[in-house]
């Protein structure tokens, strides 16, 4: 087939010569190179490791490195052992909390850049993204030294109290679930900020000041027309948050307590120090459908909130 | 009022929430908890104590420390090795995937376009165990020379960062007058010479945007990483996940501070690249 007969198809408006007009043109060899390229590197080294997992999810474990395939469902069923159930839906618990203390967080500040005057709009979503490109381990790390017993927050607390003549013990803010779920927000924060300012920045602002003029208190203008004018936002940035907080193991390992375990720690001892890797890879394909069936929700929330308000 | 000078703003009065004493108050302490921890690993990275809370004045001996630490130094060049690897082959590969999908129909290109974003959606941790499972089953070698030992965190890295350049690309590549290539056509270029000439000039900023990207990315990875890195692999990610682990230090201060400032550089030269395009009247 020629790709070139077969026309263009983005670039729409820019290309307008009617179909037959356009001669029929050897593309060369230049876009088999290029699908080959690519092609092969994403079948090979994504594709292939991929369709190992989800063959040995149906495997067995037999001794220590021997996986045979016996197409089972048994590692699936073992997911849903009250063990690993709990920890599944601690983790559905973890992120949709981290989700939430990330919207209540991040709402004021996209309200806050979107309304910001225009030449420190860039600045500001600068300085929103530019934590998040910091590696994760250093973030995870700067968070240990703030939480720690003899941490920055406990030495405040210790001075205040000392001032104040009050005693004081350190408080244990690391290795429990609020300090997974501060972790969390802290490395998420961006995904939940850019939508949100996504969408307050297509609202068409003559809407507030219509409410305004109508009468509305500005509360009321607020929560009438700025909320539901980002609730677009709202749904992708929750979704955006919660997805790859279910599947993180970095922070609920590092700062996370013993029985703050989620998904992702499980898959890994499963792994490396458990040795069972269909187990291992039944739980990481579970992982992958939630994220999926998490993701495949946006298109239909959207449809459904953008009719009137 | 209390402004003293009265500046000329966009919306009006009721429209600056951003003036408001509370939100001006929350935005201030979500900035503060964004940044008060690294600023904090940076500064006590300069501080003359082991202990990290109290400061007893300005040095840099964590950093002289760090720097004559073998093994962190190799760790720290093999993850740039590995960075510089990953921005050049993922730049070439998400161009080409962007362009292919871009410029021509074929058939299951729903299917293609589909699939390039799953990289990008998938959970890392996944991404990071199908790795290990596919390198040490079909027998990756695990004793190759350096640098061919760090393939494996190479190879993942651009699997898992090419799709992101594609969509940089892409974007960029939405502007471009095709008629352009066609012209070029007409007047006798070959297909490779058209597309040099035109369109490669066009999605330039796109190219390097989403080679920075591919960079930043790449450090900035460890989960990944910490799959794919085989026993005697050494990289930054795992080396210090390992001293994290075991304490709060100031060399591992001083080391991070590195890191973020490599990164913080990258990011620079993407900002002031994309600042130039807009002066110039691109994008």
């Amino acid at each position: 087939m020629d790709p070139d007969s077969s026309g263009l198809t983005a670039g729409a408006g820019t290309g307008r010569r009617p179909e037959r007009q356009r001669g029929r043109r050897r593309a060369g060899l230049l876009p088999g190179f290029a699908a080959l390229g690519s092609g092969l590197w994403f079948l090979l080294f994504f594709l292939a490791p991929l369709a190992f997992v989800w063959v040995f999810s149906f495997g067995r474990q037999e001794g220590l490195i021997d996986i045979e395939l016996a197409w089972t469902l048994d590692n699936y069923l073992r997911a849903l052992d009250p063990l690993y159930l709990d920890i599944l839906l601690r983790s559905i618990w973890l992120a949709g909390l981290t989700a939430a203390v990330s919207l209540a967080l991040g709402l004021p500040v996209a309200v806050g850049i979107a309304f910001a005057p225009a030449r420190w709009k860039p600045l500001l979503l600068l300085l929103v993204v530019l934590p998040f490109l910091t590696n994760l381990l250093i973030r995870t790390y700067a968070l240990i030294a703030v939480l720690r017993t003899k941490g920055y927050v406990n030495a405040v607390l210790g001075w205040a109290a000392e001032w104040l003549g009050l005693p004081f013990e350190p408080l244990p803010l690391l290795y429990n679930d609020a300090a997974v779920v501060i972790g969390l927000v802290y490395v998420h924060m961006p995904f939940m900020i850019l939508p949100l300012y996504a969408a307050l920045e297509r609202m068409d602002r003559s809407l507030v000041e219509a409410a305004l003029d109508l009468g509305a208190s500005r509360a009321r203008a607020f929560w009438t027309v700025v909320v539901p004018a980002a609730l677009p936002g709202v749904f992708a940035g929750t979704i955006l948050v919660f997805v790859p907080a279910l599947g993180s193991y970095l922070t609920s390992d590092l700062l996370g307590g013993a029985d703050s375990q989620m998904i992702a720690n499980v898959i890994e001892r499963q792994f490396k120090r458990a040795n069972d890797w269909p187990f291992g890879a039944a739980l990481s394909l579970l992982l992958i459908y939630a994220a999926f069936g998490t993701l495949a929700l946006r298109p239909a929330l959207a449809r459904r909130w953008r009719g009137p308000r | 009022m209390k402004a003293p000078t009265k500046r000329r703003r966009a919306p009006p009065g009721p429209l600056d929430y951003t003036r408001r004493a509370w939100m001006r108050f929350v935005l201030l302490a979500v900035f503060v908890f964004l940044y008060a921890p690294l600023a904090a690993l940076i500064a006590f990275s300069f501080n003359d104590s082991k202990r990290n809370i109290v400061w007893r004045g300005f040095t840099t001996k964590y950093y002289e420390k760090a720097a004559a630490n073998e093994v962190l130094v190799e760790a720290f060049v093999n993850s740039l090795l590995i960075a510089f690897f990953t921005a050049a082959v993922a730049t070439f590969l998400g161009a080409a995937a962007a362009w292919l999908l871009w410029r021509y129909r074929f058939p299951f290109k729903w299917v293609c376009e589909g699939a390039v974003a799953l990289p990008i959606v998938i959970p890392e941790i996944c991404m990071g165990v199908a790795m290990l499972v596919f390198f040490s089953r079909i027998g990756w070698p695990d004793d190759l020379p350096w640098p061919l030992n760090l393939s494996r965190i190479g190879i993942a890295h651009v699997s898992f960062a090419f799709p992101f350049v594609a969509v940089v690309v892409r974007a960029r590549l939405a502007s471009f007058n095709r008629e352009l290539e066609e012209a070029a056509r007409d007047l006798g270029a070959g297909p490779w010479t058209a597309l040099r000439d035109t369109a490669i000039p066009h999605m330039r900023p796109g190219l390097v945007a989403g080679a920075l990207l591919a960079f930043i990315l790449s450090l900035d990875d460890f989960v990944i990483t910490f799959f794919t890195s085989g026993p005697d692999t050494i990289t930054f990610p795992v080396k210090v996940y390992s001293m994290v682990r075991f304490s709060v230090t100031p060399e591992v201060n001083a080391v991070s501070t590195v890191l973020v400032a490599v990164t913080a550089a990258a990011t620079a030269l993407a900002v002031g690249l994309r600042n130039r395009q807009f002066r110039e009247g691109f994008l």
